[in-house]
């Protein structure tokens, strides 16, 4: 079996490992609630920095719409949730979030993705906001109340699962043609078109995915956090999960999971300081840019480093 | 070079992280000893303290802090020092439920109070519930999901200190029909916040009830700066009374711009419009006929409102809002009960503020009721001038 390699049984132990020490700590009780809630934190941020990186670090299409691609997983999972209080329910409604963000995606993808650079952000800040405002305005979302008592069955086995589920297959999808053919556009949409690639095909096919993975994220954070509205989903979410996507490098999906960790960590240990925090927060940022402005990893990843250095450049 | 700055960069991090992680552990050991002593008694304030509603939660926590430094300065709860541990939930539900669980787990709390707003304290009730730890807002308005979960079973250990938007509407409705004597009324409403919806809900139903008809209903959504095409738009109609349920960034701009166009029918509210913004925003000329449900009023004659007025505005240096008046209310509310209950288990507290009997507030005074709900009086206070000149009482239903 070639799946079977040295290499993946390594990761798959290293997961496993993971889980299992967690989920130790958990059930003993060092990793108490309100470091769960830390981790949960890093789970969502990680799926939706890594999905937003597909779009906009390997693709090159500036989105800021991420957060209403969120919002509808958040509410297509707490609809369901609500009416159906068991794990079923919880993982349909991830499902039918995910599926119902993607639909939107390829929707407004198709038209919205022949624009470029900052046209491209703004559609889709515009596409984000009307998402929003549909959601304020439906009965079944309960307006701007939002819809509060959500079950949580979000826990670390699910976050796990999803986590991994996302890294692992953004990652192969990078690896592949497809992906090669997304790099492609990236570094130069008139050069890829004229080697044969669809460049408008490709482009749908990465916020599609991208969409897909940022609905089941929206839905875990709603079965997480027992409450949601509009407002949570606003601009400032896109531009934060941007914010961890940027910070760990465009193009980096292993930048973008030290990131997302580095902020969430960073966040919880600045919940104490309530004046001076988001300061400091803003602050380390101004400086991390500032140093690294291509980001904690550019566009390395962390197998990379362990490379031999006579390694070729990594057209990723 | 560059490898070295970011060495020293990571350095500066990781100094931090430590040195930062030490001082909390310090904390907690000081909090641990404080426990064993019994000498203080830790009170979590979760509130909006940046955001978009931060004015809310800024105002409660100034009241309640007031609360609290009176009665350690009086020795605290039968000698027990109240230590509050402020916290900023950022106007975010999601944040205030990690807050609400730090407080709890983390920082061992006899009580949560706040947030101010309905919708974040929502996102705290199922931590309470899940910690057994009582939280008690003085502000969360909503008529569902608060107090009484949705299969109608009352949520133990969540209280609150106001009555419900159900009776705002109610009341102001029954006051534009008695009071006014108005027949026809015309709503221009918030789209966009839950808490003008089920004002304009109950008020509609409240006013037809009454032979009343609604002319027109035009609505608007929050930041919305030039009301002029609803406005002209209405003032075609025949109409008695405005009902503008909303809060005060948008209402002051409501009044305004309709005094401009020469509307002079009285404009109805409720507590949304209780800040001093309004009266920055529709200037003084245009906050005549304007009457709102609130709280409590400064007009009240009982030397306990005086008092603390006079108190409150030796403290801060301005006259204290509604939400002010309810922190302070909630800062003595929670110190009673601990009072009452004797000890500093949260499950005792939680019964001694379900069994609170005639609690005499600045806000009123009030009984919790069955459903963890006070039965109190609402004010209706009316604008002559932009200052507040009449004020009437109307009972619990």
């Amino acid at each position: 079996m070639k799946a079977l390699t040295k290499k993946n049984l390594l990761i798959l132990g290293a997961i496993l490992l993971t889980f299992t020490v967690v989920q130790g700590l958990i059930s003993v009780g060092i990793i108490n609630k309100f470091y769960e809630i830390t981790i949960a934190m890093i789970c969502i941020n990680i799926i939706l920095a890594v999905s937003l990186n597909l779009v906009t670090g390997f693709t090159g299409q500036f989105s800021l719409g991420h957060a209403g691609f969120m919002s509808i997983g958040a509410y297509f999972g707490a609809v369901i949730n609500l009416q159906m209080e068991s794990t079923g329910g919880f993982l349909l409604g991830i499902f039918a979030g995910a599926l119902a963000a993607t639909l939107v995606g390829i929707l407004i993808g198709i038209p919205t993705l022949r624009l470029k650079g900052d046209y491209l952000a703004i559609a889709t800040l515009g596409m984000a906001e009307i998402i929003r405002v549909v959601f304020l305005n439906l009965d079944i979302t309960n307006g701007a109340a939002g819809l509060s008592g959500i079950p949580r069955y979000t826990n670390w086995l699910w976050l796990c699962f999803f986590t991994v589920a996302t890294v692992l297959l953004i990652n192969n999808f990078i690896k592949s043609s497809y992906g090669r053919a997304c790099i492609s556009i990236r570094e130069d949409e008139i050069a890829a078109e004229s080697m044969g690639i669809n460049t408008t095909k490709y482009k749908v096919m990465a916020f599609a995915i991208g969409a897909f993975f940022a609905g089941i994220a929206g839905a875990l954070h709603s079965s997480y956090f027992y409450f949601i509205r509009p407002d949570i989903f606003g601009f400032l979410k896109s531009i934060d999960i941007l914010i961890i996507v940027v910070l760990g490098g465009m193009g980096s999906i292993t930048g973008s999971i030290l990131a997302a960790i580095l902020l969430a960590v960073l966040t919880t240990y600045l919940q104490a300081f309530t004046a001076v925090r988001m300061i400091i927060y803003a602050l380390l940022l101004v400086v991390i840019m500032i140093f690294r402005p291509q980001g904690i990893m550019g566009t390395k990843e962390i197998s990379d480093l362990f490379k031999s250095k006579k390694k070729d450049e990594r057209i990723g | 070079m560059k490898k070295i700055l970011v060495l020293l960069f990571t350095l500066v991090c990781v100094v931090g992280l430590v040195t930062g992680c030490g001082g909390g552990a310090a904390n907690e050991n000081e909090n641990d000893n404080g426990d064993v002593a019994a000498t203080e008694v830790k009170i979590g304030i979760n509130y909006e303290l940046t955001g978009n509603v931060a004015s809310y939660g800024e105002s409660s926590v100034k009241g309640i802090m007031m609360a609290f430094d009176e009665i350690n300065a009086a020795g605290g709860i039968d000698g027990m020092k109240i230590v509050p541990i402020k916290v900023d939930n950022k106007s975010d539900p999601a944040e205030a439920t990690s807050l609400a669980t730090r407080l709890m787990t983390q920082e061992d709390v006899v009580a949560c109070l706040g947030p101010a707003t309905s919708g974040n304290y929502m996102a705290t009730i199922p931590v309470a519930m899940g910690n057994e730890i009582p939280i008690i807002s003085a502000s969360a308005t909503a008529d569902e999901g608060v107090t009484v979960d949705k299969k109608g079973n009352v949520n133990e250990y969540v209280f609150r200190l106001c009555y419900n938007d159900t009776f705002q509407g109610v009341t102001m409705a029954n006051f534009a029909a008695n009071n006014l004597s108005a027949k026809n009324a015309v709503i221009i409403q918030d789209k966009s916040s839950d808490y003008a919806e089920g004002l304009a809900k109950n008020f509609i139903s409240t006013f037809e009830g009454t032979g009343g008809t609604i002319v027109v209903q035009e609505g608007y959504v929050a930041k919305d700066k030039d009301f002029n095409a609803i406005l002209t738009k209405i003032k075609g109609e025949e109409f008695d009374v405005i009902f503008l349920p909303g809060y005060y960034q948008e209402a002051g701009l409501v009044i305004k711009q309709a005094r401009d166009l020469g509307i002079t029918a009285p404009v109805l509210g409720a507590d949304g419009f209780d800040s001093p913004v309004l009266l920055e925003l529709a200037g003084a000329d245009a906050l005549n006929d304007v009457y709102f449900s609130n709280h409590y009023s400064s007009l009240d004659k009982d030397p306990k409102v005086q008092d603390f007025i006079a108190a409150y505005t030796e403290k801060y240096g301005v006259e204290p809002n509604a939400f002010n008046a309810l922190g302070y209310d909630l800062g003595n509310y929670i110190a009673d009960a601990i009072k009452r209950a004797g000890s500093t288990d949260p499950i005792a507290v939680k019964d001694a503020l379900a069994g609170t009997e005639n609690f005499v507030g600045v806000t009123g005074s009030f009984s919790m009721g069955a459903d963890h709900n006070p039965v109190k009086s609402i004010v209706v206070i009316g604008l002559k001038d932009g200052v507040q000149s009449t004020s009437v009482k109307v009972g619990p239903k």
